[in-house]
């Protein structure tokens, strides 16, 4: 199974593309697809130019609502999803007042 | 320190301005990325995993009291309450909004700072020692040779588009603390049999996936033709470097294709049309520049013996000997206990830049190992600068110790990165405290990269982690021997990959047998040279 993820255009934040062709943060929203569409909806994704920059496909697994990314970059795309494992980050409060 | 004028003024305000048109541009889809990415990496800004990364210059590790207030209301407004910094003596913000980068440049400009040349194939930052101007041991100060190479290398229309990004390096001390020997450019401050002040001048060092230590390819060059001869490099590598491989394009491989005596005839070849000429440094404009750097005044010293607890290993660890009379340089490790290294929270940035203004004349430095320094503290106030220091977990004992460990942001963060690094850094960290090998091992290094581009500087570590991506899984490679300052050397690979927890557990056998194996007073690699790797092997793999 796979899905597609990119990064927002505006502010740089992991976002998975959605069944209505949208873009979404929450992971749970990810569209799930076949070897056989992926490359469809990957073309339907590159065209989003304006709210993402560089779409791309990854393979997961799980049940619709909570995936986990598997294959070659499996732990890449884990940090992606769920942030940095480590650092600062976790260890400050989030005092950002955007 | 040196302060900008109407030119330096105007060219980073037109930048900044510049750059806010470009965001405008990609935003409202007149720029697509292909066309934008360029533009933003010459303005310092990278898309990582989670966000875009801003890479902000702080030209040669030198910060005024009122810049680091400017870095923390960054940290604060725009990011997530703290800033990295980073292995160039730069600082780095790892969640701005593209949308806010152009504000952000604005509050840079509005102290002399900006992000121009951080990233892109250019020359990046001139780092050096961050004692200089201090150093009990200085032949010559390189802040003012520092700042003449950033204006000249700024924006230089010849030299934006170079094959590859260029690296330069400047050390007025005889124990060099810049890394000249792994760098695209080295220089050397020496005084020569005459007296006079010059250059010793190594080309073709570098990290990466192909280390290679500087050659040496001028003995001596009259100071005042620095840029003269920095031009004549630039242009050999500029015509002759390869652009047709991203691997192949560093100036390291084309010395060592050309031969570095070979290279050394073209620099001269080029050298010979420009010496003497425009780029020939006035003896005003050197003295107008040096003027900026002055000598600090003597300080006061010490009257009654320190009695706060801790004070005296500190004092003992982290203070170094000053060129004048009454000051102190202190080095403030961002590395306590399982910290992240080089990360540093608002609230302590603005801790130090007040500290400075009270104690240290209002100059901080950045180092490459990823702390701060106050580089002309009164001596008079080094109680009360500890006991603030301590209070807000700045005054950790480790400088030049074990868990000084320098780290690449590593996976959890770098678009690059196949492994992480701050996990791994943070563990050894801990092991070393609680285990109390950091207080009894001598002086050794400990650096960490996350992937083979080596920003975290494992290939001159004396014991090094290279992350590297094994079938998806993240494995560390272990090697010894590596020196970053001073004789420069590359490390060796110590035996087979090991995950997570085996190489901290290896990290932490060789830095076991150094402290039981070392002679009094011997550096780690010292001791590996007299006893061999044999020791360090059997610890880590019991052969």
């Amino acid at each position: 199974m796979k899905t597609i993820t990119a990064n927002r255009l505006t502010d740089g934040r992991v976002v998975y593309r959605t069944i209505d062709e949208g873009w979404s943060e929450n992971a749970t929203q990810a569209l799930r697809l076949t070897p056989e569409n992926a490359e469809t909806a990957l073309a339907s994704a590159l065209e989003d130019q304006l709210i993402v920059v560089d779409p791309y496909l990854i393979d997961i697994t799980g049940d619709v609502g909570d995936f986990t990314p598997t294959g070659r970059k499996h732990v890449r795309e884990a940090i992606r999803l769920t942030g940095p494992s480590a650092g600062s980050t976790k260890e400050i409060a989030h005092v950002s007042i955007r | 320190m040196y302060q900008y004028d109407e030119i330096d003024r105007a060219l980073v305000d037109a930048r900044t301005a510049q750059f806010r048109e470009q965001v405008n541009a990609r935003l409202s889809g007149a720029l697509s990325e292909d066309e934008f990415k360029p533009l933003r990496l010459m303005n310092g800004v990278y898309l990582q995993l989670h966000a875009y990364m801003l890479r902000v210059a702080i030209p040669y590790g030198v910060l005024s009291s009122e810049q680091l207030r400017s870095l923390a209301f960054i940290a604060r407004t725009y990011d997530r309450g703290y800033g990295h910094l980073t292995t160039r003596q730069n600082i780095q913000y790892n969640w701005p909004r593209l949308v806010d980068i152009p504000d952000i440049l604005d509050h840079l400009a509005g102290v002399g700072m900006h992000a121009i040349q951080t990233s892109g194939n250019t020359i990046r930052n001139t780092t050096t020692d961050p004692f200089a101007g201090a150093a009990a041991d200085e032949v010559a100060d390189p802040r003012p040779w520092c700042e003449l190479v950033r204006q000249w290398s700024t924006t230089h229309p010849e030299f934006t588009w170079l094959p590859r990004k260029f690296k330069i390096a400047i050390t007025g001390s005889p124990e060099d603390r810049a890394a000249i020997g792994v760098h695209d450019i080295g220089l050397r401050l020496i005084r020569s049999k005459a007296g006079e002040i010059g250059f010793e001048i190594h080309v073709g060092g570098g990290q990466g996936r192909t280390p290679v230590i500087a050659k040496k390819i001028r003995d001596y060059l009259p100071q005042r033709e620095l840029l003269a001869y920095l031009t004549a490099i630039l242009r050999v590598y500029n015509l002759k470097g390869r652009r047709d491989n991203l691997y192949k394009a560093r100036i390291k491989i084309l010395v060592n294709a050309m031969g570095a005596d070979c290279f050394a005839r073209a620099v001269e070849a080029e050298y010979e049309a420009v010496r003497g000429r425009a780029l020939t440094v006035p003896v005003e404009e050197i003295g107008r520049v040096s003027a900026f750097f002055a000598a600090p005044p003597e300080g006061r010293s010490q009257t009654t013996p320190p009695a706060a607890p801790g004070y005296d290993r500190w004092h003992g660890v982290n203070v170094k000997p000053h060129r004048v009379a009454g000051r102190t340089i202190v080095v403030i490790p961002l590395k306590a206990p399982g910290k992240t290294p080089g990360d540093i929270d608002a609230d302590q940035m603005d801790l130090v830049a007040d500290l400075a203004d009270r104690y240290g004349l209002s100059e901080i430095r950045v180092s490459k190992e990823q702390n701060l320094v106050l580089p002309h503290v009164d001596e008079s106030a080094l109680e009360s600068l500890y006991t603030l220091l301590d209070g807000a977990r700045l005054a950790t004992p480790n400088a030049d110790k074990a868990s000084d460990i320098v780290s690449c942001p590593g996976l959890d963060y770098c678009n690059l990165a196949n492994a992480r690094s701050i996990p791994v850094a943070q563990q050894i960290s801990r092991n070393l405290h609680e285990s109390g090998l950091d207080a009894v091992a001598g002086k050794v290094t400990i650096k960490i990269s996350g992937c083979i581009n080596a920003c975290g500087h494992h290939h001159v570590a004396n014991i090094g982690l290279l992350g590297v991506d094994k079938a998806g899984q993240e494995v560390y490679q272990l090697t010894l021997g590596g020196v970053a300052d001073g004789d420069a050397a590359i490390g060796k690979i110590l035996g087979p990959g090991l995950n997570a927890g085996a190489a901290v557990k290896a990290v932490i056998a060789c830095v076991r047998v150094f402290a039981e194996k070392a002679a009094p007073g011997e550096a780690f690699t010292q001791t590996l040279a007299r006893l061999g790797a044999a020791p360090f092997k059997e610890a880590v793999y019991g052969v």
